[in-house]
């Protein structure tokens, strides 16, 4: 069996939780396994790989995104934001981060930096959701222990901490 | 679940991109992908190249065009190929302008596809599943594509030739739609139903309907998920059982999620509803009036 071309490689800027990333990487890597692979920020996780689960959510700009169905060649003008970014700058944890360790809002944590990313985002935009704006919040994202009620309560608690509540 | 390798572009002009399509037979357009990405990844689809369109200038806007003299022709929302969901929905003016639009946007997906995914792109995907290119349909808007060969546009109309199938020629790329704005004494409404909120419908249905001095003078329905492409029904000479004209006209199909049976029982359901909901919508509008 004869082995095909070497693929062409792009080089790509990526600016990633503000610093920059130079990677060589063929057009059909998905931004998700460049942040994993090429840039080496494993804390985006690949679950289904086709949008559903919303476990590769990323900020692209300041809006969620799926990693998983953008292109890294694609995302070469863009802001990139990954759950390693949502610390606050002397390393504590974000509101989001803070009330997910206060509400148990994880169990396994597979699904947890897509959460963080989309409630972050999702805050930002309405900063005191109702319950049933918090369950709209995070309704494109599978949690497969079905932890959903302290997820629902750590965006809540989210609220209260971005308030400047304790 | 990775995508083939195929060659990339991402030009600046749509001159350029133009080009790349015409020397290209296999090539693709991408604009938000969240159609095309997962397609890709499944190999599914294995184009050549994509062309990335991401880049090109002033294909970003979402904009209300005010009528011609008179009868109101021209009026309506024009949306660029690289606006996205979330830019739509976030419109105070196309809203105001066709309420049909965030009714239905609101059911696309979930938030964060659709603050990347193209309600053009979805339009030219042409997915009878998708609630877009049925709301298009039933409106009666239409495409603008241009080529080489220069620029041409599309009635929603002839826009849907079969599943995932448009008539988009491979070298054109789709940069507007046009949404006509809800007329005086109109009305519209959408309801689905899906497993999950966002998630794809087992069952769309939208109404737009036109009143005259309260009493309905048109009534037509378009229905996802229960045919190869968006399908309207013209129910005027129904309105006292639109579903079984509904029904008459539709051939809903079995998959995974629901039987043809249920489809059917959905059609029942949500047709006669969702008419009277736009009913009530027409004549709402008409006694407060209307803002623009």
């Amino acid at each position: 069996m004869s082995i095909p071309g070497a693929e062409q490689l792009h080089d790509v800027r990526l600016h990633v939780n503000g610093s920059v990333h130079e990677v060589q990487v063929p057009a059909r890597r998905l931004l998700s396994d460049a942040l994993r692979h090429d840039c080496g920020l494993t804390g985006t996780h690949v679950g289904c790989e086709h949008g559903v689960c919303g476990a590769c959510t990323i900020l692209v700009d300041g809006r969620p995104v799926r990693s998983c169905l953008m292109l890294a060649v694609s995302a070469v003008d863009a802001e990139i934001t990954t759950v390693e970014g949502l610390t606050e700058d002397d390393g504590s944890l974000s509101p989001v981060q803070q009330a997910f360790s206060d509400c148990h809002g994880l169990q396994c944590g597979f699904c947890t930096p897509g959460f963080l990313t989309t409630i972050t985002a999702g805050l930002a935009d309405n900063p005191d959701p109702s319950e049933e704006e918090a369950r709209e919040m995070i309704a494109g994202n599978l949690c497969r222990c079905t932890g959903y009620q302290n997820i629902v309560k750590s965006v809540l608690r989210a609220a209260e901490l971005g308030k400047g509540d304790e | 679940m990775k995508p083939a390798p195929f060659a990339y572009l991402r030009p600046a002009t749509l001159e350029e991109a133009l080009a790349a399509l015409a020397g290209q037979q296999g090539a693709k357009v991408l604009a938000g992908g969240q159609s095309l990405v997962p397609l890709l990844s499944m190999r599914l689809a294995a184009p050549s190249m994509l062309v990335d369109i991401n880049a090109l200038p002033d294909l970003g806007h979402v904009t209300v065009s005010p009528g011609g003299a008179g009868d109101g022709a021209g009026e309506g929302v024009r949306i660029g190929a690289l606006a996205r969901h979330a830019d739509v929905l976030a419109s105070a003016e196309a809203t105001a302008s066709q309420p049909l639009l965030a009714m239905a946007l609101s059911h696309v997906a979930h938030p964060t596809i659709r603050n990347r995914g193209t309600t053009v792109g979805s339009l030219v995907h042409a997915d009878a599943a998708a609630e877009m290119p049925m709301v298009l349909r039933l409106l009666d808007g239409s495409v603008d594509v241009a080529s080489v060969r220069g620029r041409r546009t599309i009635p929603a109309a002839e826009l849907f030739a079969g599943p995932l199938e448009s008539t988009l020629a491979h070298d054109e790329i789709a940069v507007e739609a046009f949404f006509p704005a809800l007329g005086p004494g109109a009305g519209v409404a959408f309801q689905e139903i899906a497993r999950r909120h966002g998630d794809y419908a087992l069952v769309g249905v939208a109404a737009h309907v036109e009143t005259a001095g309260g009493e309905v003078t048109r009534a037509r329905v378009g229905f996802v998920s229960v045919s190869d492409v968006p399908v309207v029904v013209d129910v005027t000479d129904a309105l006292d059982d639109p579903a079984g004209a509904a029904l008459a006209e539709l051939e809903p199909a079995d998959d995974i999620h629901a039987t043809a049976a249920y489809r059917a029982h959905l059609v029942k359901v949500l047709t006669p509803r969702v008419l009277a909901d736009a009913i009530h919508h027409a004549r709402q509008t008409t006694t407060q009036g209307r803002s623009a």
